[in-house]
C-alpha cells in the first residue's frame, strides 16, 4: 500500500513520516466519532490525505482503511490529491452563477491552463469549485487560500481575475 | 471620538482590512487619541467596506465604500477637523435600506465589536438567560417560546416550542442540543453574519434552549467554509466562560450547560438532521428513517434537538421581550421577523430583517432597489436547491410559508437570487439539479439515479438536442423523485425543475423546438452577429481564436457562424457595440 520507498510496512517507518500527526491522534484516537475532525487536521498538516496516512490513521485508531476511505470520499472538504501553494475557490453558488461565475472559471482555465481539480505544473495554483462561500452580494467571488492564510476576492471580472492571479505569481 | 470599521467576510472581502489598517496608520502618525474598533456586517453588503465614525456623544456618521485611498480625507477632514466628507457618507436613498428594516435576529449585526462580550452585555445581553435562570421553569421557557410563534428559519419552518417540548419531555439525563450552522444553501448567508456579527446571541439562544429541555451539552455543527465565523465564535464561548454563562452550575442555578464547536466538512445533506448526527458521530452523512425522532434517538442514540443559527438567535430576544411581542410582528401564521439573503441580479444586494407577510415587491424593489442595470425583472429563486421559482406576475405574494408553499418555491433559509431577462430558467434549473446530483448521498435509488437522469435530459435541452416528449419526462421522473426519496434533499430536489416547467413551459418548449434561448445564455443556442455599427476597427478580428471574423480595415465586418466558439471575445472587445448576440 506504501507509496513511497519503504514496502516493509513497519511502524517505525510511519511513525517518524508522521511525526507532526502524532499529536492529533493522541487526542482524538480514543474519542468516539472523532474520525473527521482528525481527518480535517490530517489535512491541514499536510494539505491532503495521502493513502499511506490514511493506512497510519487507521492502525492506530482501529478504524479500518475502507471506512476511512468511505468518509473522506463523502465530504467535498477532503482531497486525495496533493494541492498547489495556492488553493483558488471559485464559488459557484447560485448567486455567483447567475452573475457569470461559469465566465470567471473559463478565465482561469485559460490563464492557467488548469481544470477544474487540476494543479499547475509549477505547483502554484490548484483550482476547486466550491459550493457557496457566502459572500453573495459581491458575486462572482473567489477565495484563494495558501501559507498566510485566506484572501476573498469579490466583484471578479475576466480581467480582474487575471490580474489578481498575476499578482499573486509575482509574490510567490 | 473612536472609528468602527466593518468586518463581517464581505466587508473585507471587498478591502475593510486595509482600510481599517490605513486609518491606523495615519491616526498613529497624526498623534491623534482615536480608537479603530471592528464590527460584524451591517448587511448593506453593496456598500462595502462601511466605516462608522462615532463622536464623543456617540452621534454616528456613516461612511460607505472606503477604499484604503479614501481614508486621508476622513482623517484630514473628519477626525481632525471634525467636519464631514459629503461624498463619502452614506446617502438618504441607502440609509432607508436599513431605516425600513425592523431588525431582531441583526439587531447587534454590524452595531457592536463581536469579539467584545461587554458590547453585547451594554446592548441588554445575557439578560434573558439571567431572566431565565432567575424567574422561569423550564416549562415556562417553552411556554413562552409558544406565544412567539416562533418557527424553524432553516427551512422547513416546524414550530420551535414543540422540537423543545419533544426533548424535554424525553427520559434520560443527557441530552444534547446542536445547533446548525451548515449553512448550505448556495445563495444565503444570513446565518454567517450572525455568527460573525454576533455571536454571543447564538451562545445565549443555546444556553436557554439547553435549559428548556435539560440539555447539559451544546455542538455548533459550523460550515468549514466560514472560518472567520468559527474564530468569533470561539472567541466569544471563551469569553462566555470566563464571565461564567457557560459551565458547571451557571450562576449557582444548578444548571450545567457547555457549548463545543464541530467544524463540517461540505456535505449539503448534512443539513438533514439524521444525516447531520451521522456526521457528528464521524460517518458518512447518509440520512436514516424517522421515527425514531432526534427528540427521542438522536446523537449517541440520546435526546437531541437540532435548530438553525437565525432560529436560535431570535431566543434571547424573544424571552427578554416576551412572546407577545415577538408574535405581534409578521401573520398570524407566520409570526415576528425573516432574515432574506438578496443576491444575484439586484441593485442592493446584502441582508434584510423585515416582518413576515411583506409581499415579494416590498423586499426586492422597496428595499433592495429594484433590479440592476434597469433590466427587467423575471423571477425571484427562493428556498434555494429545495426551492423554486417565483415569477415576475407573482410579485405581489406575500413572503409567508403559507403563501410562498402555494407558488410551490419554499421560505427555505431566506434566500432570494433575484433575475433579470438575461436569467436562462432552463439553465436554472440545470444549475440546481447539478447541484443536487453532486450533494445526493447515494442511499435511495431515485434520488441517486433520477437526479443524474433529469440533470443528464436538462443538459440536452441547454445544449440544443432536446426532443419531444422532454418535458413530460421530466415531469415524470420529479413526482418519482419526491415520492421515492427518503429524506427532504431528494423530496424538494425536483422543484427547481417543477416550477420553472410550471411558469416558464414556454422557455422549455422554444430551446426544444425552436432551438432558441430568449436569455441569450444557452451557449449551444445562440449566434454572434456584426451590426451596421461596426466601424471596421479589426480589433474582434483580432482577438478572434478561431479566426472565424473576416472584414477589411473600415469596412464591416462579418462572422462565420460555423466556425464560431461562442467565446464572446469578439464582444469583449468592440468599441462601439456592433456585435450582437441572439
Amino acid at each position: 500500500m506504501s507509496e513511497n520507498g519503504c514496502k516493509c510496512n513497519c511502524a517505525e517507518n510511519r511513525e517518524a513520516m508522521f511525526a507532526d500527526l502524532a499529536p492529533v491522534l493522541e487526542q482524538y484516537a480514543k474519542v468516539p466519532g472523532s474520525l473527521i475532525t482528525i481527518l480535517q487536521k490530517t489535512q491541514d498538516i499536510y494539505g491532503y490525505l495521502s493513502v499511506d496516512a490514511i493506512n497510519y490513521i487507521a492502525e492506530v485508531t482501529g478504524i479500518k482503511p475502507a471506512k476511512i476511505y468511505g468518509v473522506a470520499t463523502f465530504y467535498a472538504q477532503f482531497r486525495l490529491k496533493p494541492v498547489g501553494k495556492n488553493l483558488i475557490m471559485l464559488c459557484q453558488g447560485t448567486a455567483c452563477h447567475v452573475n457569470g461565475s461559469q465566465l470567471i472559471e473559463e478565465a482561469i482555465t485559460e490563464h492557467l491552463g488548469i481544470q477544474d481539480g487540476e494543479t499547475t505544473e509549477d505547483n502554484l495554483f490548484t483550482l476547486n469549485n466550491v459550493a457557496c462561500l457566502g459572500c453573495c452580494s459581491l458575486a462572482p467571488v473567489m477565495m484563494v487560500k495558501n501559507a498566510e492564510g485566506d484572501e476573498t476576492y469579490g466583484n471578479l471580472t475576466k480581467t480582474k481575475v487575471k490580474q489578481i492571479l498575476d499578482e499573486i505569481r509575482e509574490r510567490a | 471620538m473612536r472609528v468602527v470599521v466593518g468586518q463581517g467576510s464581505c466587508g473585507i472581502a471587498t478591502g475593510a482590512k486595509k482600510t481599517a489598517a490605513e486609518f491606523e496608520r495615519l491616526i498613529a502618525e497624526n498623534n491623534l487619541d482615536i480608537k479603530v474598533d471592528v464590527t460584524g456586517c451591517v448587511g448593506t453588503c453593496y456598500l462595502e467596506p462601511i466605516v462608522d465614525v462615532y463622536d464623543d456623544e456617540d452621534n454616528l456618521t456613516r461612511y460607505v465604500k472606503v477604499q484604503p485611498d479614501k481614508v486621508e480625507k476622513i482623517v484630514e477632514e473628519h477626525l481632525k477637523n471634525g467636519s464631514t466628507v459629503e461624498e463619502q457618507s452614506i446617502s438618504s436613498e441607502d440609509e432607508e435600506f436599513v431605516k425600513r428594516q425592523q431588525r431582531v435576529v441583526l439587531r447587534n449585526c454590524g452595531v457592536i465589536n463581536p469579539e467584545k462580550i461587554e458590547e453585547y452585555i451594554a446592548a441588554d445581553g445575557y439578560k434573558a438567560i439571567e431572566k431565565v435562570l432567575n424567574s422561569m421553569s423550564p416549562e415556562d421557557v417553552i411556554e413562552e417560546i409558544k406565544v412567539s410563534g416562533l418557527r424553524g428559519r432553516g427551512g422547513a419552518g416546524f414550530p420551535t416550542w414543540f422540537k423543545w417540548n419533544a426533548a424535554h419531555q424525553s427520559a434520560g439525563k443527557e441530552k444534547y442540543l446542536v445547533c446548525n450552522a451548515d449553512e448550505g444553501d448556495p445563495g444565503a448567508f444570513m446565518d454567517r453574519s450572525v455568527l460573525e456579527g454576533d455571536p454571543h446571541s447564538l451562545i445565549e439562544g443555546m444556553i436557554i434552549g439547553g435549559y428548556a429541555m435539560g440539555a447539559t451539552e451544546g455542538i455548533i455543527y459550523c460550515r468549514a467554509e466560514y472560518p472567520l465565523a468559527i474564530k468569533r465564535l470561539e472567541i466569544a464561548m471563551d469569553q462566555a466562560r470566563e464571565k461564567g454563562y457557560l459551565g458547571k452550575n451557571i450562576f449557582g442555578s444548578g444548571f450545567s450547560f457547555d457549548i463545543r464547536i464541530k467544524a463540517g466538512a461540505g456535505a449539503f445533506v448534512c443539513g438533514e438532521e439524521t444525516a447531520l448526527i451521522a456526521s457528528l458521530e464521524g460517518e458518512r452523512g447518509m440520512p436514516r428513517l424517522k421515527p425514531p425522532f432526534p427528540a427521542q434517538k438522536g446523537y449517541w442514540q440520546k435526546p437531541t434537538d437540532i435548530n438553525n443559527v437565525e432560529t436560535l438567535a431570535n431566543v434571547p430576544w424573544i424571552i427578554y421581550n416576551g412572546g407577545e411581542a415577538f408574535g405581534s410582528m409578521g401573520t398570524e401564521k407566520s409570526k415576528g421577523t425573516k432574515v432574506f439573503a438578496l443576491a444575484g441580479k439586484i441593485r442592493k444586494g446584502g441582508l434584510v430583517e423585515v416582518p413576515m407577510g411583506l409581499t415579494l415587491n416590498d423586499v426586492i424593489f422597496g428595499i433592495g432597489g429594484g433590479i440592476k442595470n434597469d433590466r427587467q425583472f423575471k423571477a425571484v429563486q427562493m428556498g434555494g436547491p429545495s426551492g423554486g421559482c417565483i415569477p415576475a406576475e407573482l410579485i405581489d405574494t406575500p413572503v409567508t410559508y403559507e403563501d410562498i408553499n402555494k407558488t410551490g418555491a419554499i421560505v427555505g433559509s431566506g434566500g432570494m437570487i433575484v433575475m433579470d431577462e438575461d436569467t436562462c430558467m432552463v439553465d436554472m434549473a440545470r444549475y440546481f439539479l447539478n447541484f443536487t446530483r453532486d450533494e445526493s448521498c447515494g442511499k435511495c435509488n431515485y434520488c441517486r439515479i433520477g437526479t443524474k437522469r433529469m440533470l443528464e435530459i436538462l443538459e440536452r435541452i441547454t445544449e440544443g438536442e432536446g426532443k419531444e416528449g422532454d418535458i413530460e419526462l421530466l415531469e415524470e421522473l420529479a413526482n418519482k423523485i419526491k415520492d421515492g426519496s427518503l429524506c427532504g434533499l431528494g423530496q424538494t430536489a425536483p422543484n427547481p425543475v417543477l416550477t420553472t416547467i410550471k411558469y416558464f413551459r414556454n422557455e422549455y418548449e422554444d430551446h426544444i423546438y425552436n432551438k432558441k434561448c430568449t436569455a441569450g445564455s444557452c451557449k449551444a443556442l445562440i449566434s454572434y452577429n456584426i451590426t451596421d455599427d461596426c466601424v471596421g476597427c479589426t480589433l474582434c478580428k483580432k482577438n478572434c481564436p478561431v479566426e472565424a471574423i473576416t472584414g477589411e480595415l473600415k469596412e464591416k465586418h462579418v462572422i462565420d457562424n460555423d466556425k464560431c466558439i461562442k467565446c464572446g471575445k469578439c464582444i469583449e472587445s468592440c468599441k462601439v457595440g456592433a456585435i450582437i448576440k441572439k
